[in-house]
């Protein structure tokens, strides 16, 4: 079915992204090497202009909202420590820049990668003594969005070298390439065989996660990575792996690495 | 292991099956050959009419969501994962519909998207509720032969 592809319209275009005037976003990155793409390509360059638009200016970005609610949780004393995350983070435009682009990332702490929403509960139960966050908890989004909002611009570029990454790599790369469900299909049959077809009312883009959480208007929210997974493993009607799970952990680790060079965009702007 | 109840069950349930649709081919028992499925698999000629809407419900063939079809236009937003079949009755006999339908894997080969409709599926997670089932019945599937024979181009 990929060569029968080939040279066939697609529906990525031309655009650039520019934020606020200034901010110019890496949408566009020579692929790593090992995928059959040229270039990995931002899901942005997928959507209509009024949806993109929104993306361009943080007064129209309605994800913005919930980076601003991060901002205030981030000075927030929580649990039995007395701690904020500013305590020992200090000013999160310098402690947490680049965080968000590296993740996943290999905790020594959990010997495992953990995303922002695991490392995040790691230090709310270890350091601060206060509960983790329910998964999705508006707060957990807010708090994921915050941290992540640090990184915007910046090129995706995970540490492979760290730890067992590798090993988790190749697990995700695994179910990357997994048929699941009564409909038969892996995240490539929609992301990587159709990226440019027309699937029903969406165009099909290459599924890149720099952009999460993002604001999806068909849900007036943000949506988490792990969110978003689950439903597409739920459109082929297979039972989803659990939120956080280790197989959407490797997934995670695996479908940010295709995405290497892309800039951070959260809170991203979809439809 | 399952209890022996509901291995009874199932005996009982597969028996009461085969009394009510003595002729309809079960989907394991359904042969591909030189990419066609020759007989009808409930033994009947089809409904085109039914057809046409197992062909755009979203929830039966959803075929709209990966093909265009000329004959629908009144439906919006047709996919263009898969060839346009506004004149696929010109271009294929029906025992080669059927084949495509029920399995086109064994048709296009393992890596067209297109899944198959009548093929059960156990394992990959298949949702509890869908394990073990085809996407569409026997009829549906006779349905959506008899409609696309008649899609001859507009
Ligand atoms: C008592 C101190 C303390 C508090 C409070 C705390 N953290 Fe941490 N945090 C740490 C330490 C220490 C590390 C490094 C852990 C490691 O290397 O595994 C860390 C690591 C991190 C990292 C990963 C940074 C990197 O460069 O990889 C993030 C993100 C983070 N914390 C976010 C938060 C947030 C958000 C909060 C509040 C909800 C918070 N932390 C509260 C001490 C704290
Ligand atoms: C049946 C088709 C299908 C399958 C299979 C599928 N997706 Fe998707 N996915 C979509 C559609 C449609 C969208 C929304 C349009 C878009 O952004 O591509 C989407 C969106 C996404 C997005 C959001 C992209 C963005 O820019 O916001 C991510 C991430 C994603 N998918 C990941 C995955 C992963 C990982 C898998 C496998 C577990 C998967 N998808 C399987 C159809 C699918
Ligand atoms: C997820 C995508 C998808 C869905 C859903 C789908 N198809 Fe297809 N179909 C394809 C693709 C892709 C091809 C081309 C074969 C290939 O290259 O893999 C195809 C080919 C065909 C062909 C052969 C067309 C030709 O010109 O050679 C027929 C007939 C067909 N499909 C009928 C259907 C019907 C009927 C349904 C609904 C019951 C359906 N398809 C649902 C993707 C799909």
């Amino acid at each position: 079915a990929l060569l029968s592809m080939g040279s066939a319209a697609s529906a990525q275009d031309a655009d650039k992204l520019v934020i606020n005037g200034d901010l110019e976003m890496t949408t566009r990155a020579p692929a790593p090497e090992g995928l059959p793409f040229e270039e990995v390509i931002s899901g942005w360059h997928f959507r209509e202009d009024e949806t993109q638009a929104l993306e361009t200016d943080d007064f129209d970005n309605p994800g913005m909202l919930m980076v601003e609610r991060g901002q205030d949780l981030w000075n927030e004393v929580q649990g039995a420590a007395g701690k904020s995350c500013a305590s020992c983070h200090g000013e999160a435009a310098e402690s947490m820049k680049g965080v968000g682009a590296k993740t996943p990332f290999w905790s020594a702490e959990a010997k495992r990668p953990v995303n922002l929403e695991l490392q995040i509960n790691q230090c709310r139960t270890e350091r601060m003594q206060a509960e983790p966050y329910k998964f999705d908890d508006p707060d957990q989004i807010a708090m994921v969005s915050f941290v992540r909002f640090q990184s915007r611009g910046m090129p995706v570029k995970l540490d492979l070298d760290q730890g067992d990454m590798k090993a988790w790599w190749e697990r995700g790369k695994e179910l990357y390439y997994t048929r699941f469900g009564q409909l038969d299909f892996s995240c490539a049959s929609c992301h990587e065989q159709n990226a440019g077809k027309y699937l029903r009312a969406d165009y099909l883009s290459q599924g890149q996660i720099n952009g999460f959480p993002t604001y999806r208007l068909k849900d007036a929210t943000l949506i988490s990575t792990h969110n978003r997974f689950k439903g597409c493993v739920r459109d082929t009607r297979a039972e989803p792996f659990q939120p956080l799970s280790d197989e959407f952990m490797a997934l995670e680790v695996y479908v940010a690495w295709r995405g290497t060079g892309l800039a951070v965009e959260t809170p991203a702007v979809r439809h | 292991m399952r209890g022996l109840v509901a291995a009874a069950g199932a005996v009982a349930l597969v028996m009461a099956s085969v009394a009510a649709a003595a002729a309809v081919t079960a989907p394991e028992e359904v042969k591909v050959e030189d990419m066609t499925v020759a007989a009808s698999l409930t033994g009947q000629p089809g409904d085109p009419a039914k057809g046409r809407s197992v062909f755009s419900s979203r929830s039966l063939g959803n075929c709209l969501a990966c093909h265009a079809n000329a004959d629908l236009a009144n439906e919006l937003f047709q996919g263009d994962v898969g060839p346009d079949l506004t004149d696929v009755g010109g271009r294929y006999e029906p025992g080669q519909l059927r084949a495509i339908v029920v399995d086109s894997k064994q048709v296009f080969g393992e890596q067209t998207v297109m899944p198959a409709f009548y093929h059960a599926i156990t394992d990959q997670r298949v949702r509890k509720d869908l394990a073990g089932k085809p996407i569409l019945t026997a009829e549906q599937v006779e349905d959506l032969v008899a409609y696309l024979v008649t899609l001859k181009g507009k």
